[in-house]
């Protein structure tokens, strides 16, 4: 027996997709490149919602996590001048766990509307500390984030090592994503959508494994939000804004929970229907992206994902 | 084992369970029965945490277990299966019974090590071939009959290796014919553990085969408990239960 899974192949694939990725930025133009990399960074904060969505937990506070993790390389950029990436990266990940770790004790009895409302409140919460405490945050303002470093280097062509460095940790929270899915705690999540009953007669706890998911999505957020923050070089509070929360769920169902890969797929589509929208038709970019979604989801309810799925089981 | 002392639940006006008194020993096999609504699933639901009684006490192994959440129940060694099966219908087969193998190694917190770890499958395999779902590994919950679906039940139960065992209505919904092959494995497996085993049941025959102890409900109370045979001669037993006379 063996597990029944569609990812069999897909190590071949993703390292193949990861390859075209790579070599890029030598064919396109820095713009793109740069979106290529935005879009990867936010896949990762997608992909902390989409952790919850398999337990059937919809957030719709994300944006939390994504504004704690680029506020983290903000501070330490613009306060403390340390813009090294080897320290903001970890700094912002490991605050961003804490974070979830205590709300999630709060959020974890929680479910339904109840849950993604209260997830919506906590990151409004933030969003008006930012806007209000100037003197700590920059107020609408924001901070910038300046001095980028890497492992003490001062990259001449910074866009591009960040490129590769969004690339590489991609690939990495892909990797841990694709473990958690794997392990029991990633299957308990699954349960709690189908039977909390039988998860407690089991001894096991369904407030325990949505603490213990909560935790993981909000860490892989922390990180694609400190990610962000070095691509555009400026924290602002909208990071932290119910749109960018809604943005993150959107993308969600764009691109489809069957896979850690599902959510990349579905920011990079998101991204470039986004940018391109809003350059050939400025006053009418979010009807573009509303009807783009309502498109998929009528036709592919489990999202791009779902049809790539789809694309490559028909040979066969 | 378990001694439920004077338990009473009530819902509203309705008394489900009314001053109930039963003591279960260690490795002894009770079959209750009863008519629809007569208190027994509720006695079961009160023992194992998913009630909390109104009044009166439930000690397990010297332990008294009232009002402790099914969690705790369980953890402490009891476990059951239910009337209407309680599974994770849009997994596997083989999914559910590795969730309980993981979650009863205490690796439920555990987030990188793979569910599908070889000894763990080789172990699910052996209580699907147990059970007879063995062919059914890899279908959907919700595509299994409801016969499946409820030895399922049963085996996520077993999993947890406990010292007592409830189960409600353990074969309806199961075809005839497997009906007994399935408790024909599992009773004796369970008595050679010395698990303690109370099971409700509607079945005669199961009763007779594998309880060897029986108690009658009616209206919330017990109206008889003792050997099976005895109990399911009496005239009580027969009226209230049987629906004779």
């Amino acid at each position: 027996m063996s597990e029944p899974t569609i990812h069999r192949s897909l190590p071949l694939a993703a390292i193949s997709a990861f390859a075209v990725i790579a070599i890029l930025p030598l064919f396109l133009s820095d713009w793109i490149s740069f979106l290529i990399a935005l879009a990867l960074a936010k896949g990762a904060v997608v992909l902390g919602v989409v952790l919850l969505l398999r337990g059937g937990l919809i957030s719709f506070g994300h944006a939390l996590y994504f504004a704690i993790g680029a506020y983290a390389v903000g501070f330490l950029a613009n306060r403390f001048g340390i813009g090294e990436a080897l320290v903001g990266l970890p700094l912002a990940t490991i605050i961003s766990a804490l974070v979830a770790a205590a709300l999630g004790l709060l959020l974890m009895r929680f479910r339904g509307i109840y849950f993604a409302m209260l997830s919506l409140a906590l990151s409004m919460i933030l969003y008006t500390v930012l806007i209000k405490f100037y003197d700590f945050s920059g107020g609408t303002d924001g901070l910038s984030v300046r001095g980028f470093t890497l492992a003490g280097a001062t990259p001449a062509r910074p866009g591009l090592v960040q490129y590769y460095l969004v690339l590489g940790l991609t690939a990495a929270v892909i990797y841990v994503g694709a473990r958690f899915l794997a392990s029991p705690l990633g299957y308990l999540m699954q349960a709690v959508r189908y039977n909390e009953i039988r998860i407690e007669y089991l001894g096991a706890s369904a407030n325990h494994a949505i603490l213990g998911s909560y935790v993981v999505s909000g860490a892989i957020s922390g990180l694609g939000g400190a990610l962000v923050a070095y691509l555009i070089g400026h924290v602002s509070p909208e990071l932290a804004f119910w749109v960018s929360s809604g943005d993150f769920v959107f993308v969600a169902v764009l691109g489809g929970t069957g896979s850690v890969f599902a959510p990349f797929i579905g920011s990079i589509a998101f991204e470039f229907v986004k940018n391109y929208a809003l350059k050939f038709s400025p006053s009418t970019w979010q009807l573009t992206l509303g009807v783009f979604l309502l498109v998929v989801i009528y036709f592919q309810p489990q999202g791009l994902w779902g049809l790539l799925t789809r694309l490559r089981a028909k040979p066969q | 084992m378990i001694d439920v002392q004077n338990v009473s639940r009530a819902f509203g006006m309705l008394r489900a369970v009314d001053d109930v008194s039963l003591s279960v020993g260690e490795g002894e096999t009770v079959g209750i029965i009863g008519t629809n609504g007569s208190g027994k699933t509720t006695l079961l639901n009160l023992i194992t945490g998913y009630l909390q009684p109104t009044s009166g006490r439930i000690v397990f192994q010297g332990t008294d277990i009232t009002g402790l959440s099914p969690r705790r129940v369980t953890a402490l060694g009891m476990a059951r299966s239910f009337q209407i099966p309680q599974l994770y219908t849009g997994l596997t087969v083989l999914d559910n019974i590795l969730i309980a193998i993981a979650t009863h190694s205490g690796r439920s917190a555990d987030f990188w090590t793979p569910i599908y770890r070889s000894d763990c499958v080789t172990k699910a395999d052996e209580l699907l071939a147990l059970f007879g779902l063995r062919d059914r590994a890899a279908a959907t919950v919700s595509d299994l009959p409801e016969g499946g679906r409820k030895v399922l039940d049963v085996a996520l139960s077993v999993i947890l290796e406990p010292k007592v065992l409830l189960m409600d209505e353990p074969t309806s919904g199961v075809s005839a014919r497997d009906k007994f092959s399935v408790m024909d494995t599992l009773m004796p497996a369970l008595k050679r553990g010395r698990v303690t085993t109370i099971f409700v049941e509607h079945d005669l025959d199961i009763m007779e085969r594998y309880a060897e102890r029986a108690v009658a409900f009616d209206g919330g109370k017990i109206i008889a408990d003792g050997p099976v045979a005895d109990v399911l001669a009496r005239p009580e037993v027969r009226r209230a239960v049987l629906g004779e006379g």
